[in-house]
């Protein structure tokens, strides 16, 4: 393998994560929800994966914690904005706040613990084609499922009722509901699916991304994924190519800084959150305004009567 | 089994003051079924978090000197949450005052500069804090970029400027290769209080900002613009009120209480740069600022409450090996619970068996 081949490996493994935390999030804004707490919920799917894989030494069972602790994170946030008609911004702000301390305090027996790599799976054929096969199909297992849950999630929102469904009430929640459409079962389903996918995610940072816990090591990327929603116009299709824009950027600037070209690491670091802002300002600055986004996004639904 | 919510015709006064105390209770028994969960007796917790930082006088000195920026922060923030406008970014302003104040007392280190570098170092650190705020903000008004992300993207940005400069230009070269500073020269250093005193002058500041804002919100016409642009954007446009005015006029504002904040702590609290300069309190602020339910004297007293959760997890830490982790998880809690009591005092909820209601 050369070394670009070895670089384009790691920006795929940098950008899967960012991947499946903004496909859930994605979903959730979709349904009208926004939840700001991604960051908080893939620090709890990082430590939680990692405690369980550790304690149990299998990868198999980390991840489902992972998923679990996402998803449970989501149900607490569901239950404010929901059933209490909370304000969405603050609450996810909140649940941010809330995961970043829990998952310290869950991960803290587990610093300097390391897991082995994961095995990757090659898919026959198709690992044969020139240039890309090695890159996409002899991946890890995530890799694969980030793709599949892609595909999946484009066709759900576009081509089922379901989807449909639950795309109006993210549109317009007063006209959906009067048509009896299930607002807060709908949203509440939804929100439970970003906090399943962010939890992936963080399980995806502790058992494959760096191997081991540290405290506060999304450093970021759960809000990343959030700009990647924005960026995305709330198209998963573009989601995919965000997310390896981003990838690629926070992957060519941990080499920059290995070269040493006699920039401060610290502007290196700082890459990935001014290419957010200029992304997003690039976007306004194409369309005006941010396009594709939900009716009803963030609104609190309250039945009128 | 399925939750309704009705909103509520008339909301109670008392209601009204008494659910952040709730939220307050509510946060407490989570927090010490989580301290049980870890295997640690709950009781023990509160002892050390709250009862002991009370009945001792140097812990009450501390309380005055943590809540100094979170109240100061949490005053500015509440323009903006009182515009609905959600600046997050109070961390990355806050360094950045930090930064453009300290600035000046390092190049007037060993100098006899005379009494003006304070004041001065004061005034960059406003306008340090408040030209940081200004970007999200322009780039909300001029081109629709939502302020929330923008505001906290800059965190990371303005935490790893501080880094390099603690790191590199500005590290004290007679330091041993510690990454931090000179301490700086008294002339560079709000003094304390009370001779001797832990508390120092940055607490009167927080308190001149909750008067001069109590003053503002209640009896001046930018106040009730704020209220408007808040509630009812589309009358505050009627009004002829400029809502990217209003916009940019919030940011600067909360961005240059969080710049003072970050000056004075730097300069009369840690009295040197360093690459990390805070637990998190332009994060907390935003707690604060709900918990006082964005008002200004709300905010003071919120201020104090937050403030005793900082020093107990210090204490905590060392007392009873509890992780500083617990006091962020609690924050977090905290601020939850504020947001869904505020919800419950405005809406009325049901539980409805299925099939029934309607």
């Amino acid at each position: 393998m050369t070394i670009f081949e070895a670089i384009l490996l790691t920006i795929v493994t940098a950008s899967t994560p960012l991947l499946i935390a903004a496909l859930g999030e994605l979903v959730t804004e979709r349904a009208g929800v926004l939840n700001l707490g991604v960051e908080g919920m893939m620090a709890m799917g990082a430590a939680c994966s990692f405690a369980a894989a550790v304690s149990f030494d299998s990868t198999l069972l980390g991840v489902a914690a992972g998923i679990l602790a996402g998803a449970f994170m989501a149900a607490l946030f569901a239950l404010v904005v929901l059933g209490f008609a909370a304000n969405q911004v603050g609450s996810g702000l909140a649940l941010t706040i809330f995961g970043l301390g829990l998952s310290g305090l869950i991960g803290a027996p587990f610093v300097g613990a390391r897991r082995d790599p994961i095995p990757h799976v090659d898919v026959p054929i198709l690992s044969d084609i020139p240039y890309i096969g090695r890159l996409f199909f002899e991946q890890d297992l995530f890799v694969y499922a980030s793709f599949a849950l892609t595909i999946l999630i484009a066709v759900y929102l576009t081509r089922t009722r379901s989807g449909l469904t639950l795309r109006s009430i993210g549109e317009n929640h007063t006209s959906a509901n009067a048509l009896g459409l299930p607002v807060l079962r709908t949203r509440f389903l939804a929100i439970l699916f970003g906090g399943a996918c962010a939890g992936l995610a963080g399980a995806y940072l502790a058992l494959v991304y760096t191997r081991f816990w540290s405290p506060g090591m999304t450093a970021g990327r759960g809000w990343i994924a959030l700009a990647l929603v924005v960026f995305a116009a709330w198209r998963p299709g573009w989601l995919l190519i965000g997310a390896y824009i981003f990838g690629a950027a926070t992957v060519l600037q941990l080499h920059a800084q290995a070269a040493q070209f006699g920039v401060p690491s610290q502007v290196l670091s700082a890459v990935p959150y001014l290419a957010t802002i200029i992304a997003l300002l690039l976007l306004s600055l194409r369309h005006g305004r941010a396009i594709g986004a939900p009716g009803s996004l963030g609104t609190p639904f309250v039945p009128d009567r | 089994m399925r939750i309704e919510l009705t909103p509520r015709t008339s909301v109670s006064p008392v209601a009204r003051a008494l659910a952040p105390v709730a939220a307050f209770i509510t946060s407490f028994l989570i927090a010490g079924f989580v301290i049980w969960l870890m295997g640690r007796s709950p009781i023990d917790a509160f002892d050390v978090y709250v009862l002991q930082p009370l009945s001792d006088p140097w812990s009450l000195q501390e309380l005055l000197v943590k809540a100094t920026p979170l109240a100061l922060i949490a005053i500015g923030l509440s323009y903006c949450f009182r515009a609905s406008l959600w600046n997050i970014g109070a961390e990355g302003q806050y360094v950045m005052g930090a930064i453009f104040g300290s600035w000046l007392a390092l190049k007037t280190h060993g100098t006899d500069a005379g009494t003006w570098v304070l004041p001065l170092m004061l005034i960059l650190g406003v306008i340090g804090g408040a030209l940081y705020g200004l970007i999200p903000a322009f780039l909300k008004t001029r081109f629709g970029v939502n302020e929330i992300l923008t505001s906290l993207m800059l965190v990371y940005v303005a935490q790893l400027t501080l880094d390099y400069l603690a790191r590199g230009p500005w590290r004290d070269p007679k330091g041993f290769n510690f990454p931090q500073s000179v301490t700086f020269d008294t002339a560079a250093t709000v003094p304390p209080i009370l001779e001797a005193g832990r508390v120092h002058y940055g607490f009167v500041f927080a308190l001149i900002a909750v008067a001069v804002t109590a003053v503002v919100l209640g009896r001046t016409l930018f106040g009730y613009r704020l209220k408007l642009t808040g509630d009812a954007p589309r009358a505050a446009r009627f009004a002829g009120f400029s809502s990217k005015a209003t916009v940019m006029a919030v940011f600067a504002i909360s961005g240059g209480l969080a710049g003072l904040a970050g000056i004075t702590e730097v300069s009369g609290q840690i009295g040197q740069i360093q690459p990390s300069i805070s637990p998190g309190y332009g994060f907390t602020a935003i707690t604060v600022a709900f918990l006082g339910r964005l008002n200004p004297i709300g905010i003071l007293v919120a201020a104090l409450v937050v403030a005793l959760t900082f020093i107990g997890g210090e204490s905590a830490q060392i007392m009873l090996k509890l992780p500083l982790d617990l006091t962020q998880a609690f924050q977090g809690i905290l601020l939850l619970c504020v947001l869904a009591a505020d919800a419950l005092v405005s809406n009325r909820i049901r539980l409805v068996a299925r099939g029934g209601g309607k």
